[in-house]
């Protein structure tokens, strides 16, 4: 290649580079400066604790925070067990080449990318109706609970396989039994990626709409019990925008609000991660 | 995998109880898939049976109520969004994934990773409130009526730009140094680099999160449901209003009964199908071999 038309291919493919990038964060500041644009003048501590008014257009979001609260917390009740238990079983108790092993990692890949909605059908129908629990907070949880699984499980066996084959050798020498091993190798020293593990399951719970309309429901009371049906952020932005005409501010101020929480989470576990990194770099 | 007790041929109670109840999570886990194909599959056998799979595509409209099941406007509604928010998020993903690791400065680059990385934890219901309130005001300005297969593409194409652009990503990230050293030594110009080397390095990395963003693309329900107008309607060109079968199941989820419910199943169940597939070619691709031993 002459170097003229070398460095013209290279000029014009750096600024292609540029462009794609600025296409891509241009959109994004645009959407999280408009949230805050129109947002941040109706947030206020009244707006996250009283109750919705003339359906979502006054009044504030408490009581739905409350419920996304008591949702996310029935789908962590149910997660953080069975994810903890089948990370164990991948990673101590089974083989990487086991056949069981690898049956359960990939049918766990193929329901991580199943769509919300899917659940949300599968939840209607196994716990609203088979289960009886009606449009309620358990519905709801469970049905969250089945579609982070998945993504919490991976990233705390991936967390136990990170610990060193050397500890678990050293365990067995002195006579450890498998679950003092665990109690007292494993799960200390993978207690950081357990963490991020969690709260990545978290976030991707909060921000759900779809699997949670059709099993926790509408309604936007505050809810007396787990068998209540209850409404969460994600649930009150999507009704607010399509179906109130003129819940548009508060839909802004809503939307701000679960942003701001997902952010938090988010940061939350990239700072663990770090820490996480940092702590095993050091020499021993 | 190692402790004394394997060793030893008496088992301590606690032992036996962790693992047996290990075993039990770990079955459920790896059955849920199995559980939810079965409900969905449960859910849609009356209308299959009754209505049969054949109707779904030869029935004119879909007017449920008057048993007319046709899914063909929604299928193609559905493939027309999918199809073109993939051509523009693949190249803007990987694109952007080669500008983080060989044309920004390594600042920049760490902090537009990181924006990508909030851009794919910000909802979907975000995306579509915002598409609804800024993006559909703009495109109906335009060219009315404003809801349409365009808006449904462009939001689309934010959603899915993280996944192809992190997958890519970490596959850029593991081709061998020496291949890049080896490459600069030659006198490789930046591009030339990346077309020579980088990219037929790399091609299975960048099948895979394209697959995984076409997966998520097809499932995605809240920002298609508030941006595209939802009409029944095969779309002729970009500013038709469209209705994806997700968005249809959504909506129509609360009030159906019947033959009804259990053909919205039924799409739910060809979606599932569908995007089983695709991630399952996906994860076999990312777990394949793809460089060439560098020792």
């Amino acid at each position: 290649m002459r170097p003229q038309s070398r460095t013209i291919q290279e000029d014009s493919t750096t600024a292609i580079m540029w462009a794609a990038a600025a296409m891509v964060t241009c959109p994004f500041l645009w959407l999280i400066g408009d949230l805050l644009w129109n947002g941040v003048n109706q947030l206020s501590f009244s707006f996250l604790v009283s109750a919705p008014l003339n359906a979502g257009r006054e009044g504030g979001i408490g009581p739905i925070l409350f419920s996304t609260l008591l949702v996310v917390g029935v789908c962590m009740a149910v997660t953080v067990p069975m994810g903890l238990g089948t990370a164990l079983f991948l990673s101590e108790y089974t083989r990487d080449d086991h056949f069981l092993g690898r049956l359960i990692r990939g049918s766990l890949d193929v329901l991580a990318g199943v769509p919300s909605i899917i659940f949300g059908l599968f939840g209607n129908a196994l716990f609203c109706q088979v289960f009886g629990l009606g449009f309620s907070i358990l519905s709801g949880g469970f049905t969250l609970a089945c579609m982070v699984l998945p993504i919490v499980i991976r990233t705390v066996e991936e967390s136990f396989r990170a610990i060193a084959r050397d500890q678990r050798l050293s365990a067995a020498a002195l006579g450890l039994s498998k679950p003092t091993t665990i109690r007292a190798i494993v799960l200390p020293a993978a207690m950081p990626g357990l963490l991020v593990g969690i709260i990545l399951g978290l976030g991707r719970a909060i921000a759900e709409t779809a699997a949670l309309i059709f099993t926790s429901g509408y309604v936007d009371r505050m809810p007396e019990s787990l068998m209540d049906s209850g409404r969460t952020l994600a649930v009150h932005i999507y009704d607010l925008a399509m179906n109130v005409a003129g819940g548009n501010p508060n839909a802004y101020a809503t939307a701000l609000v679960l942003v701001g929480l997902l952010l938090i989470i988010n940061c939350s576990s990239s700072w663990i991660a770090a820490r996480w990194t940092s702590f095993n770099q050091l020499p021993a | 995998m190692i402790s004394s007790s394997t060793n030893i041929s008496s088992r301590s109670k606690s032992d036996c109880l962790l693992s047996w109840s290990v075993h039990l999570l770990a079955l459920m886990a790896g059955g849920l898939l199995l559980l939810v194909l079965a409900f969905l599959l449960r859910e849609s056998w009356p209308a299959l049976q009754h209505i049969g799979p054949a109707h779904f595509f030869s029935d004119p409209d879909w007017y449920p109520t008057e048993d007319s099941y046709g899914l063909t406007a929604m299928v193609w509604g559905t493939l027309c969004v999918t199809v073109g928010s993939l051509l523009l998020a693949a190249p803007l993903g990987i694109l952007s994934a080669l500008f983080c690791h060989f044309y920004a400065p390594p600042l920049l680059g760490r902090w537009y990773r990181r924006m990508v990385e909030l851009l794919a934890g910000i909802p979907s219901v975000v995306f579509g409130f915002w598409g609804l309130v800024v993006l559909v005001p703009i495109i109906g300005r335009w060219h009315p009526p404003g809801p349409s297969l365009l808006a449904g593409i462009l939001i689309l194409t934010f959603m899915i730009i993280p996944t192809i652009m992190l997958v890519a990503h970490s596959s850029i990230a593991q081709v061998p140094v020496a291949y890049i050293q080896s490459a600069t030594a030659l006198g490789f110009s930046r591009w030339s680099l990346i077309w020579h080397v980088i990219l037929p390095t790399t091609k299975a990395g960048l099948f895979t999160g394209i697959l995984l963003g076409l997966a998520r693309a097809l499932g995605e329900t809240m920002a298609v449901l508030m941006v595209c107008g939802n009409v029944v309607r095969t779309p002729s060109h970009l500013f038709d209003p469209i209705r994806t079968l997700t968005a249809n199941i959504a909506l129509e989820m609360a009030y159906a009964l019947g033959n009804h419910r259990a053909s919205l199943f039924a799409s739910g169940l060809l979606l599932m199908s569908l995007v089983v597939l695709f991630v399952s070619l996906a994860e076999g691709l990312r777990h394949r071999k793809i460089y060439a031993a560098t020792k």
